[in-house]
């Protein structure tokens, strides 16, 4: 994804774990940059979205390429 | 050989002694020339604030002198870095004094920043800091009826602390005589109520057991004070009469003034442990940006890693061992009770049944950890 700001390699961890680092790098950005987010624990294919979600950020696109996910967020506010 | 270390906590001080130790005869023969430079002369157990929150440790207990726990051939100065040359080889001190190296471990850590959040410096206590802990502890004297709302920022040091600090209130309440009186509140960032999802599953139970409420999705976006009132970006709010937070981290203000990585976090390699860009800078524990737990325990092996690397290089001329994401958690789980868990890149986290023995082996280590900064265990 050529507009991609940042790629947030949150893979093989476990804490804080995936959700915890986007978190974390969301705060950093700013509005309008869309962060990759690359994870290896099944569950951030929904738990991501459903944060993404409620907290009222815009989930470009989830994708698991050979065991990786990637999944691109932009930051709304 | 001039090896400086910058920072005198966990990460730092395991480093050096394990050098030390490593390096003696290059040291004694004046081959390798190892310094140390700290913000402090004091070196703080900071695992222990906890215990000062709940009026089971007081604060001197928490200290000793740093000089007290190096080898002998460290040569430490309370002199912290302000300026890094990086492409120099060169850190420049507070006192204005240059120090050259030709291998350079940033060990900084971290720092609370609750001005992060709206309101959470005036409304919330926190133990996260000596005097937080003593506030805190006082307030919790105080209290006798009402909502103890727990509200988590992100990221924080010590991922475990927040579950540990929710069985201690529900134990110190107990032991007072007034739970019935008391409403325990937890907010949690993700979607379950811890991020370790064998903790989560393990926790659940127990919070459902000990009548805890519970909030997920709760990311902390302001604290009114007045009001008495925590809200979250996701849109809800908690009223309570008594606000404990864990507040959001950042890296050191000179990792951030010198641009050596965003939120004052180093961009590090997650195996060999150097800074990106500079193969004779080694970053450790809280400064690293590496998706593991800020934790001493963290630290504490990647120190070992780097020690083994940087004696390697000198010995044989290639570093040795890669760190594998080796973290280990005490769990306390009340005022009698702990588990632990082990865990690193490629294997979860396995959480053990909680036990008393684990607690008392706890107890101990709040005092073993004396041995280990120094390199002994």
């Amino acid at each position: 994804m050529s507009d991609t700001n940042k790629v947030i390699d949150a893979r093989d961890t476990f804490c804080p774990g995936p959700l915890m680092e986007l978190i974390t790098h969301m705060k950093q950005a700013e509005v309008g940059e869309t962060l990759e987010l690359l994870s290896t624990d099944e569950g951030s294919g929904n738990d991501v979205p459903e944060w993404v979600n409620k907290v009222g950020h815009e989930l470009v696109s989830s994708e698991k390429i050979d065991g990786v996910w990637h999944i691109f967020i932009r930051k709304m506010k | 050989m001039r090896i400086l270390i910058v920072g005198g906590g966990t990460g730092g001080t395991i480093l050096a002694n394990n050098l030390a130790r490593r390096l003696a005869s290059e040291i004694r023969s004046r081959k390798v020339k190892l310094t140390m430079l700290s913000a402090s002369d004091k070196h703080m157990y900071q695992p222990g604030l906890l215990y000062v929150a709940f009026g089971q440790m007081t604060p001197d207990q928490l200290y000793r002198d740093q000089q007290s726990l190096l080898e002998p051939g460290i040569d430490f100065h309370v002199d912290p870095a302000e300026e890094f040359q990086l492409d120099n080889n060169k850190v420049i001190t507070k006192s204005g004094k240059t120090h050259e190296y030709d291998m350079l471990v940033i060990a900084t850590g971290s720092r609370i920043a609750p001005e992060q959040i709206p309101g959470m410096s005036e409304g919330a206590d926190t133990f996260y800091s000596e005097a937080g802990a003593v506030k805190m502890f006082k307030r919790l004297r105080e209290i006798e009826e009402g909502t103890i709302a727990v509200a988590v920022g992100v990221p924080h040091k010590c991922p475990i602390a927040p579950v540990e600090l929710v069985f201690a209130l529900h134990d110190y309440f107990t032991a007072k005589g007034i739970r019935d009186k008391i409403k325990i509140k937890y907010h949690y960032p993700i979607g379950r109520i811890h991020t370790i999802a064998n903790v989560a599953t393990w926790a659940k139970p127990e919070f459902d057991r000990m009548g805890i409420e519970y909030e997920t999705l709760f990311n902390v976006k302001e604290v009114d004070p007045e009001n008495k009132v925590v809200r979250s970006e996701e849109g809800t709010e908690t009223k309570y009469d008594m606000l404990i937070a864990i507040p959001p981290h950042t890296g050191m203000e000179v990792v951030e003034k010198n641009n050596l990585g965003t939120g004052g976090w180093i961009p590090t390699d997650r195996h060999r442990l150097t800074m990106e860009g500079y193969d004779n800078v080694y970053v450790l524990g809280d400064t690293t940006n590496l998706p593991v737990s800020k934790t001493g325990s963290a630290a504490h092996f990647e120190a070992e890693v780097v020690a083994e690397n940087i004696a390697s290089i000198i010995k044989i001329g290639i570093p040795v061992r890669d760190y594998d994401g080796k973290v280990y958690c005490f769990i306390e789980t009340g005022h009698d009770s702990a588990t632990h868990a082990m865990f690193d890149y490629k294997n979860p986290p396995d959480l053990k049944p909680s036990s008393k023995p684990m607690h008392w082996f706890k107890m101990a280590y709040n005092q073993m950890y004396w041995s280990s900064v120094r390199g002994l265990l």
